[in-house]
């Protein structure tokens, strides 16, 4: 008796463990929210239909992983703006250093989690990428 | 003898695939249970429930690439998965599932075959099936699947004694080897309901499991000892053989079982169910008796190696061999 009891037991364990209810998500068609401070996806904010960005380079230099290239240009009213600005998403570490040294608060890091590709280019996320996203 | 012959040829065909088709849906009900068990939802993609997935397991095992090892011994090799499916998918054949219906103006016996010495035949097949696992450690001439399968072979035959035993007390019981006449004995009373026969059913049942290398006695495959057991070299189809085999196993051993404890198609207390094909019944424990396969393999872990032994050789065997003297006895002083 004292072998077989623990074994009913477990058996009982499990058969109630059968009839709860499973804990997982759906991953497609249901989603877990990510926590209020996730680090996702690089955003460049804009302001009045422009980007706030004035490509002065601290993200860059700030940059551990080093993948960010800002390459600045001037308008005719002498407005500096980035020409080119490419964040490449496969190397970066999400440490956020980037929002932080910003002066103008023109980047910040999104919770978007989700962005997938089938090359490396694709990961080469570029400025107008970055705006919309 | 026409029509005999085509009823022979339509039993063997509907019961080879209604077996089939029960080998495929178990591995899918056993992925579901063990997950609802895991408090997961197991296969849910490919159809409604996953109820397809055998169907695309079968599919994708069929074009998987077939790899055979090249100091492989070829003609083991590739007969050890065939040797191990065989016997599994012949042990149904001598299985009763109902009495007769008639059709036709024929009275059709619910069964491929009635021979006297069923019970015999299904030791013998039983047996057979090693032969498969151990060629297949053996001729695949891997030194993982080796180990798997000398354990496969040490576990088989120290079990199937105790399994013999067992069975000893049951035909004592019933005084007969014929598994249709074993049933019909129990129309009134089911064999786990007399009080002699308790410990003999719940030898059996731990006796098969070992048989059948299901868990706890799932010595052959390990993932953590032998990096997977005796079909360690095996591929594609011949892979799915092996898998198929230990599952008409299962569902083979079910039957037996319901056969030989369960009173095969009969209801308990000699209860009769109008309208109701009795086969119902049958395939009802069938099932009962699957489903409580893969719910102990969701809750007890597997033994050590030297456990199973002890288990087998120091307690079931001992057991068993009392079982079939106070049987005995029992018979010779009170009946």
């Amino acid at each position: 008796m004292a072998v077989i009891t623990p074994l009913l037991k477990g058996l009982a364990f499990t058969l109630s463990r059968f009839f709860s209810k499973p804990v997982t998500i759906q991953y497609p068609e249901e989603k877990r929210e990510p926590a209020e401070r996730w680090r996702g996806l690089h955003r460049l904010k804009s302001e009045n239909g422009r980007l706030k960005c004035v490509a002065c380079g601290l993200c860059e230099a700030v940059c551990p992983a080093s993948v960010i290239t800002v390459e600045a240009k001037e308008t005719p009213d002498g407005r500096r703006f980035p020409e080119r600005f490419v964040v490449e998403v496969t190397r970066c570490i999400f440490c956020g250093y980037c929002e932080e040294a910003c002066p103008k608060d023109a980047i910040e890091l999104t919770r978007n989690y989700e962005f997938c590709g089938y090359t490396r280019e694709e990961f080469h996320m570029t400025r107008d990428v970055l705006a919309k996203n | 003898m026409v029509a005999f012959l085509i009823e022979s040829v339509v039993k063997v065909v509907v019961v080879f695939g209604v077996l089939m088709l029960m080998v495929a849906y178990t591995t899918w009900l056993e992925r579901r249970v063990l997950g609802r068990v895991q408090v997961r939802r197991g296969p849910n993609r490919v159809g409604p429930f996953g109820l397809l997935q055998p169907i695309a397991d079968g599919i994708k095992g069929f074009f998987k690439e077939d790899i055979v090892p090249a100091n492989a011994d070829k003609l083991t090799y590739i007969l050890a998965p065939a040797l191990s499916i065989i016997p599994a998918i012949l042990i149904v054949s001598v299985i009763p599932f109902g009495e007769s219906v008639t059709l036709f103006g024929r009275e059709i016996f619910l069964r491929v075959a009635d021979i006297n010495v069923a019970v015999l035949f299904i030791f013998g097949l039983a047996s057979l099936g090693e032969f498969g696992v151990v060629l297949g450690g053996w001729g695949s001439n891997n030194r993982y699947g080796l180990l798997g399968s000398l354990r496969a072979a040490a576990q088989m035959v120290s079990y199937e004694l105790a399994l013999g035993f067992t069975l000893i007390s049951v035909i004592m019981v019933s005084g007969s080897l014929s598994l249709v006449q074993i049933v019909e004995g129990q129309s009134h009373v089911w064999n786990v309901f007399k009080p002699i026969l308790w410990l003999p059913f719940a030898l059996y049942l731990v006796c098969g499991l070992a048989e059948i290398n299901r868990t706890p006695f799932d010595m052959p495959e390990a993932e953590s000892e032998l990096a997977c057991g005796f079909n360690i070299e095996y591929s594609s189809m011949k892979f799915a053989m092996f898998f198929m085999a230990e599952y008409a196993h299962m569902i083979s051993l079910a039957a037996l079982i319901t056969c030989l404890f369960l009173g095969g198609w009969n209801l308990p207390f000699g209860w009769e169910a109008p309208f109701v094909p009795k086969v119902t019944w049958f395939l009802l424990k069938v099932f009962v008796l699957v489903f409580f396969f893969i719910w102990e393999r969701g809750t007890f872990p597997r033994f050590r190696y030297d456990q199973v032994m002890n288990l087998g050789w120091k307690v079931l065997i001992p057991l068993s061999i009392a079982n079939v003297v106070a049987v005995g006895l029992y018979y010779t002083v009170f009946a």
